[in-house]
This record gives C-alpha cells, sequence and structure tokens, in this order.
C-alpha cells in the first residue's frame, strides 16, 4: 500500500489549530504565573524555622515530583469534582499544572537559594537591612537571576506537559489534533503539524524568556556579571 | 452499581504495576542505547554528524511525549502501518529517552577535566583509546546520578502510554475505575503506587550525588 499524504487537507483548519496553539500557550501561561509564585512560597517554606511547615513544603515537593502528572490531572479533575466545585476544564487544567510545576520550582528555587553566599546575609544584616529588605534583595532576586536558565527550561517543558490536560478534554493543542484526526482520519498528517507548532511554541517561550530576562536582570548585560 | 474495591482488583492493579516496570525498562535501555550513540554523535569530529544529532535533540525535546505516541500510534496507522500499543509505546518512549539521555550523558563526558582528553592525547591514544580507556570511564561515574534521577521521568512518563490503550498501571486504573466509579480512590492508589517506585529511585539519586560532593543541579549559565 503506497503511502499518501494530504497536508493540505489538514491544514485548511488552521482556525482550529491556531485556537488550541493560543489555549495551550495561555495553560502555560497562568500555570507558569500561578507555579512560580507557588514554588517561590514552598521554596522560602522548606527553609522555615517551624519544623511543620517546612516538612509540609517538603512533603509536597516529593509526592509531586514522584508521580505522574496524568495522575495529577485526574486527581484533581475528579478531587474537586467530589467536593461539589463544577469548574471548567482549563480552570482544573491551570490548578492541576500550577500544583505540578510548583513542586519542580521550590526544587529549583531551593537550589538557587542555597547558592548565595553566607557572607551576603550578614553583610546585609551589619547594614542594618529588615528582614524582609534582606529576602527580597539579597537573597530573592539574585537566586532567580543564578537558576533563571533552568526555570525557562522547566517552563518550557510544562507547557510541552500541557498536552496531557488533552485528556480532561481541556481544548487545547493536543485536543484540537484529536478531535480533527477523528474528523479527517488524516491521524499522520495532523500530529505532525501540531509537533511542529509545539517546537514554534516552544521557541517562541524560549525567546519570551530570553527577552524577559534581559529586562529583569539588566545588570547583567550592563557589568557581565559573572555568576 | 459496581461494588467495593476487591483482591481482583488489586491483582488487576499489580499486573498494570508490572507492566509500568517493563515498559520502563524498555525505555530505559532502549533508550540507553540511542542516548549513547546520540551523546557520541553530538561531540563527534563531524560536523554534519554534529548537526544531525543536535537537530534530533532539538525536535524530540521541543515536542510533547504525547505527541510523538499519538504519531507512532495512530499517525503510523493511518499510512498504513499497524503497530501494537506496546511496540507504539515502547518506540515512543525510546526516541523520546534518547533524546534526553543523549544530552544529559554529553554534559557528562564534556565535564570529564580537560587535562585527562590532553594527557590521553599526549600518551598518543588514538580517538577511541582514549574514549575508552580514559575519558568514559570518568564519564560514567558523573553520570551515574542523573541517570538514576531520569529514571524517575522514564517511569511517571510511562503512564502516557495507557492513552494508546497499553494496559500498564495507569490505564489498569482506569478499567477498574469504569467498574467501581470510585475515581479519586483509585487514582490515589495509583499515585501511590507509583510514588512507591519513584521515591526510591529519587532518593538513590540523591544519596549518589552527595557521595559526589556535588550539588543537586547542576546551573551553570555561564
Amino acid at each position: 500500500m503506497g503511502i499518501q499524504l494530504d497536508f493540505p487537507a489538514v491544514l485548511e483548519r488552521w482556525p482550529s489549530f491556531l485556537g488550541g496553539a493560543v489555549l495551550t500557550l495561555e495553560l502555560a501561561l497562568f500555570a507558569t504565573v500561578f507555579g512560580a509564585l507557588l514554588g517561590t512560597l514552598a521554596a522560602v517554606g522548606r527553609g522555615a524555622h517551624r519544623a511543620v511547615i517546612a516538612r509540609a513544603c517538603k512533603i509536597y515537593v516529593e509526592a509531586i515530583r514522584n508521580t505522574p502528572l496524568l495522575v495529577q490531572i485526574f486527581l484533581v479533575y475528579f478531587g474537586l469534582a467530589s467536593l461539589g466545585l463544577k469548574l471548567s476544564a482549563f480552570t482544573v487544567a491551570v490548578a492541576a499544572l500550577t500544583i505540578n510545576v510548583g513542586a519542580y520550582t521550590a526544587e529549583i528555587m531551593r537550589a538557587g537559594f542555597e547558592a548565595i553566599p553566607r557572607g551576603q546575609i550578614e553583610a546585609a544584616e551589619g547594614l542594618a537591612l529588615s528582614r524582609f529588605q534582606i529576602y527580597w534583595h539579597i537573597i530573592l532576586l539574585p537566586a532567580v537571576e543564578r537558576v533563571y536558565p533552568a526555570l525557562t527550561s522547566q517552563f518550557v517543558l510544562l507547557m510541552l506537559a500541557s498536552s496531557v490536560c488533552s485528556q480532561i478534554s481541556a481544548e487545547e493543542l493536543t485536543a484540537v489534533a484529536n478531535y480533527i484526526q477523528s474528523d479527517t482520519y488524516r491521524a499522520f498528517e495532523t500530529y505532525i503539524i501540531i509537533a511542529v507548532l509545539y517546537i514554534i511554541l516552544s521557541l517562541v517561550m524560549r525567546a519570551g524568556f530570553w527577552g524577559l530576562g534581559l529586562v529583569l536582570f539588566p545588570r547583567r548585560r550592563r557589568l557581565g556579571t559573572p555568576l | 452499581m459496581g461494588g467495593h474495591l476487591n483482591i481482583n482488583h488489586l491483582f488487576f492493579l499489580g499486573h498494570g504495576a508490572l507492566w509500568t516496570i517493563g515498559l520502563s525498562m524498555i525505555a530505559l535501555v532502549g533508550g540507553g542505547i540511542a542516548g549513547f550513540v546520540i551523546a557520541l554523535a553530538r561531540i563527534s569530529p563531524l560536523k554534519s554528524v554534529r548537526i544531525a544529532s543536535g537537530a534530533y535533540v532539538q525536535l524530540i525535546q521541543g515536542t510533547p511525549l504525547l505527541v510523538i505516541l499519538f504519531l507512532g500510534y495512530f499517525g503510523l496507522a493511518a499510512i498504513g502501518f499497524s503497530v501494537s500499543p506496546l511496540a507504539a509505546a515502547g518506540a515512543s518512549l525510546t526516541l523520546y529517552v534518547a533524546a534526553y539521555l543523549g544530552e544529559i550523558w554529553r554534559g557528562c563526558i564534556e565535564s570529564v577535566p580537560k587535562p585527562q582528553w590532553e594527557a590521553a592525547e599526549g600518551l598518543a591514544l588514538s580517538r577511541t583509546q582514549r574514549m575508552i580507556k580514559v575519558i568514559l570511564p570518568q564519564a560514567v561515574r558523573i553520570a551515574t546520578p542523573p541517570t538514576v534521577g531520569f529514571m524517575v521521568q522514564i517511569v511517571k512518563n510511562t503512564s502516557l502510554a495507557s492513552v494508546v490503550g497499553f494496559v500498564e498501571l495507569m490505564r489498569s486504573g482506569q478499567i477498574v475505575n469504569n467498574s467501581l466509579f470510585e475515581p479519586f480512590m483509585v487514582y490515589a492508589i495509583i499515585a501511590v503506587v507509583y510514588f512507591a517506585m519513584c521515591y526510591p529511585l529519587s532518593l538513590l539519586s540523591q544519596r549518589l550525588e552527595r557521595r559526589m560532593g556535588r550539588g543537586r543541579l547542576t546551573l551553570a549559565p555561564a
């Protein structure tokens, strides 16, 4: 049997593909922002003086990092439903992805915190900076700057992982592809197209993070500060 | 409707868990062999080989595993090659693992200190001798903790094989749930089983890393 590929037949569905790609990007964006906040909190929490908080944060991080995203998504989906909360698939997807990426972000941020030289914090204390000032200027910002490349990779991986949300019928790119291929019977072409779209999306995200890095950390540009 | 969780359900889940381990082994061995070739190709003296292997890594790392799986299962079937779920899942995971392990191992090979390369060259070892006798034995030591850490990713990613109908742990959980209609309980059990498989690997990876006296994450942007 000869192989006949018919890309135009699938490509004429481009508005659906575009809609799916936009929704994937939105999912990734929301989960990135919330996940970064959650992860930073969890990383700070792991260093807390109260043992209960530190332990809770460790359990959260280890539980998430050692179970598959697909299982987490189903647990959040059915868990929220059994609590009687009727949420859209998109909301559930954002919640599950946030919980997931928060744990990975926490690990990365913790590595960043640990890399801050002790002397810097002592110097800040000597200069009578408040605890908040120390946390913000001496620990948090330099730590983020140091682990920024790792965070970028993690958030790009998150965007790719969001394809799993198609399993709870969030209408993102992979779900759109599943729909189109069952409609056109052109599975091979459809999945090739979304593979290319995912590669483009990951390049777009990398470029976005690179640009954001230039704005957020001008010091590196100005002084070429070695990290 | 479906009654209660009984011993048969647990046996079924256990059977699924064994297939999760089996699929992980297939992915690890297949991906390991292919990843080793990728790692060597990435540092090849031939520019075309370097570019081709680099493109492969970028391509795979820019595509979700789920899409690779769909392409292997539904895609190939649609153009006339019928594949079993096991073959599709095994092949997709192998391609996927090869790209990531290849990158990890390239980093490990390149992080063998430069004087070792120079000394081997100074002793007039050929390129092959230098690799086998000097660089790789040291690279293997560096590579062990991140490889064990990546095995956690492999085990977790096998859960995606469930979407093409391969009955591993996740899929067996879905089947059990279809008869019990207790999704939260069933998926919680599944999560615990995955945790029981992955956490020892995570701990082992951390312990190996600590023994090597290296940081948990290699963060070297500069």
